[in-house]
């Protein structure tokens, strides 16, 4: 395997650069993904046949505590990667330790808000709105999910091998996973939270 | 008691059953066969765990090549069923069953794996590259498909087939029986590999070209597979959320597409058709590139209009997303939409008729040499305008109303899908075969074939035009004789009877040219002029062993003409990545998982999704960074090579 050490760790070898593009081109198709059911919130959120509304049932605290435990974690990771491209390894592992817990934390919020929901009489099964309320807010915490399980694999990873090519590409690829879901939780925040909120 | 009696026959007849005993025996044969050659150990390391793009591309053939038998058994059934009026050899809900079968099989599972096995056998080759990006990701994605496929093929031997057509609009899946959760979960599984198909294609053709190889310099197969695998990327998870909420309609109650509690059937056909549009083109476009390869090959001449060529297709790819309501101009949306959607349709003519003209072009002034490849090419360019032109009918959204749910549209998409991709399929079969197997198959036959597909294509489809017309419905499982409709429907029975007689040719082609023909050919049997045809038949393990260099689109041909030098320098090792079989193993617990959901059985479905977890863990843990083709192997292998 040749290594080009005038690249960053992420992108020294071939096949490193290989799957970072892969990745990208992936996350395309997450892209279409979430667009898709975006589209069908957007269709069918007013269709809440004999269930409640989005207003009655949404809850600003919980949500803002998931908005700021995922922000913060995108952040952390980001520093977690500018501490693998400087070569420290235990800082890496700090920060990548914080994201996951952040991000445990937030499914934990979710979590709670879910079995609220259900209490509140808006099950999976009450309406078309909750149908796909659920099943987008689900989508994104099972992203979530197995995010965690990933990250955990990578660390494991990196203390047992170190900061090599692989690992590197490895923990790069992840933090890419981990914005996007940053990224689709802003677009959960505004369009279905705040605007139904409003 | 009950719990069997979910994995009953809904309708015995004889036909299950023979088809049953034959699936049985045919296993049965296979197993006794493995074990008395002993090559199971074969089996599992040349083939099962292989990430080999070659190999790989040769079992997607081999699963098309089944599923085409399959679903034309199916058709079969149906042109016989209809072909008199007040015709009882199918009832109702059987006639339902296959064709909905027929279309899933033949779309899906026929057509798809067809393009992929072109796709995953002469793209790497095509741009000089050694293997596709992600070959165990490739391996997955055929396994995932092949279970899928399988999955699907089983349902009508335990619990009973879908039965809402292949768009299986709701509220007509409704899941009474499981036939519906087959539909959700097979194509699921095998839509996920796919999925992962497109992002490997796209990261290949992107990444891994030969040195000198530009964008526009690439073959226009290799075009045509990055425009579908884009495509693929952009359509699939639309379909994959619409199939998920489906399945979570079936098994949990969800109120997606119901009738009550908000729930909008109408979802579920825009989804499916902003899917299952961009569909088509995938199928179409490269068989495009095959028609492309083939007709600048037999021609002699290089390609007319390169350029415009590339961009009608990415022109199709743009609009292939915006014209999914016209498959329902006559459900309500209204003149504003129906009028927008009218327009779109029409103006994929436009890039279409531009091809056309450039294949025409081609031909203009070309040493045309009539082989069997370059038959299929030439009848495709009629007939296929044909289609296109009734395509245009219909796309008009007023007339709609006459042509909406009869068999003027079943007689069109077939017009366009038989002689656009199944011509294209055969043809770069028939050109392609030397490069996978080392022997030609058989010109005569094979044009045997091609006419008698030809022929048994018009009578089967052109009289589908005159009864849609006069009214008769599509989906109807029989008609009284007073509609006039018989004899129409024999001449169509008879082209299909025609159509099974050149498939079956071709099936005694493969065994007569296995038998008897020349083993002695040269790697260029067609006096081609891309890149696949510049290296060893069969092809090594790492496809080139010098990587080429390349000037233009047509590399093998400077070669030829200008003395163009592809392989310049000296061998060096070769890395290559280890087989696998994690996707294999993998796959089979998607097959258990997919199977658990369809009866609803629970438990089980817990323990393969952990199983699925587990191999994803493993995966992740593995370390396996591939192996090396030493200087001296190389040698040894290139030297035989020459020499043979």
């Amino acid at each position: 395997m040749k290594i080009d050490h005038s690249l960053p760790l992420e992108y020294s070898t071939e096949e490193n650069r290989l799957k970072i593009l892969g990745f990208w081109i992936f996350l395309g198709a997450e892209i279409m993904l979430f667009a898709t059911l975006f589209a069908s919130y957007f269709t069918l959120y007013d269709r809440t046949g004999s269930g409640p509304t989005g207003a009655e049932i949404f809850h600003i605290t919980p949500v803002l505590f998931e908005t700021i435990l995922l922000l913060t974690s995108s952040f952390t990771i980001g520093l977690g990667i500018h501490a693998m491209r400087l070569g420290r390894k235990k800082a890496m592992m700090g920060f990548f330790i914080v994201t996951l817990l952040l991000g445990l934390a937030f499914l934990g919020v979710e979590i709670f808000e879910f079995v609220t929901y259900v209490h509140e009489g808006a099950g999976i099964q009450t309406s078309a709105f909750t149908s796909i309320l659920l099943t987008t807010l689900g989508t994104h915490g099972a992203h979530v999910t197995l995010g965690l399980f990933w990250g955990l694999y990578i660390l494991i990873q990196v203390k047992r091998d170190g900061l090599t090519p692989e690992t590197g590409n490895k923990s790069f690829i992840f933090s890419l996973y981990w914005h996007f879901l940053d990224v689709v939780w802003i677009f959960i925040f505004s369009f279905i939270y705040l605007k139904g909120m409003m | 008691m009950e719990f069997f009696e979910r994995f009953a026959i809904p309708h015995p007849s004889f036909a299950i059953y023979a088809s049953m005993v034959a699936a049985g025996l045919t296993l049965i044969a296979i197993v006794a066969g493995l074990t008395y050659f002993k090559k199971w150990g074969y089996l599992w390391r040349e083939w099962i765990t292989t990430v080999d793009h070659k190999r790989i591309g040769i079992m997607y053939l081999i699963s098309a090549l089944m599923m085409l038998f399959r679903g034309g058994v199916d058709a079969i059934m149906m042109r016989a069923q209809l072909a008199v009026p007040d015709n009882t050899l199918l009832d109702s809900q059987h006639y339902n069953e296959i064709f909905t079968t027929h279309g899933v099989v033949m779309i899906l599972f026929m057509a798809m794996p067809f393009i992929i096995f072109f796709m995953n056998f002469v793209v790497p080759l095509q741009i000089g590259a050694r293997d596709v990006a992600f070959p165990r990701l490739n391996a997955l994605s055929f396994w995932l498909f092949f279970m899928g496929a399988m999955l699907f093929n089983i349902s009508f031997m335990v619990g009973g087939s879908p039965d809402a057509g292949w768009t299986s609009y709701f509220p007509l899946a409704d899941g009474e029986s499981v036939g519906s959760h087959y539909y959700m979960i097979a194509i699921q599984i095998a839509g996920i590999g796919t999925l992962m198909t497109g992002i490997n294609f796209i990261t290949t053709i992107l990444k891994m070209r030969a040195p000198g190889m530009t964008l526009m310099k690439m073959p226009m197969f290799t075009w045509a597979s990055l425009i579908t695998s884009v495509i693929i990327v952009f359509a699939f998870p639309v379909l994959t959320v619409a199939l998920a909420m489906g399945t979570m309609d079936l098994l949990f109650g969800t109120q997606f597409f119901t009738l009550e509690n908000g729930g909008m059937a109408m979802l579920w056909a825009n989804l499916f058709w902003v899917w299952g549009h961009p569909e088509v083109y995938i199928l179409i476009l490269p068989a495009f590139g095959i028609y492309s390869e083939i007709i600048s090959t037999s021609a002699r001449r290089n390609l007319y209009g390169y350029k415009s060529m590339v961009g009608s297709m990415v022109l199709i790819s743009l609009l292939s997303f915006v014209v999914w309501a016209h498959h329902f101009f006559t459900m309500g949306q209204g003149a504003f939409a129906n009028s927008i959607f009218s327009i779109t349709t029409m103006a994929i003519a436009v890039p279409t008729g531009v091809k056309i003209f450039n294949w025409l072009l081609t031909l203009w002034k070309g040493k045309i040499e009539f082989t069997t490849p370059m038959l299929y090419s030439i009848l495709f360019i009629p007939l296929f305008t044909l289609g296109g032109v009734t395509g245009v009918m219909l796309a008009m959204s007023a007339a709609d109303y006459q042509y909406h749910n009869t068999m003027f549209l079943v007689a069109h998409f077939h017009n366009v899908i038989i002689p656009g991709v199944v011509f294209a399929m055969l043809a770069g079969l028939t050109f392609y075969w030397p490069k996978m197997f080392g022997f030609m198959l058989n010109e005569k036959i094979g044009k045997w074939t091609a006419w008698l597909l030809s022929i048994g294509f018009l009578l089967a489809f052109m009289p589908m035009y005159v009864t849609g017309l006069d009214g008769q419905a599509r989906r109807m499982y029989t008609y009284s004789e007073s509609t006039g409709f018989g004899p129409l429907n024999m001449v169509s029975f008879v082209g299909a009877a025609i159509m099974a007689v050149g498939f079956v040719l071709i099936v005694y082609n493969i065994y007569y040219s296995v038998r008897y023909a020349s083993r002695d050919i040269s790697a260029d049997p067609w006096d081609a002029r891309t890149l696949e045809w510049a290296t060893h038949t069969p092809v090594p393990e790492y496809n080139f062993a010098i990587t080429p260099e390349v000037a233009s689109s047509e590399a093998l041909w400077d070669v030829k003409k200008k003395g163009h030098v592809l392989f310049k320098g000296d061998y060096e090792k070769i890395h290559m990545p280890n087989n696998s079989g994690v996707p294999f193993i993998m796959s089979c617990i998607f097959f258990a998982w997919g199977f658990s959901l369809v009866f609803s059985l629970w438990i089980p479905a817990i323990i393969t999704t952990i199983g699925i977890f587990i191999c994803m863990t493993l995966r992740s843990f593995e370390k396996d960074h591939g192996h090396y083709i030493s200087v001296k192997e190389i040698e040894d292998t290139e030297s035989e090579m020459r020499g043979a």
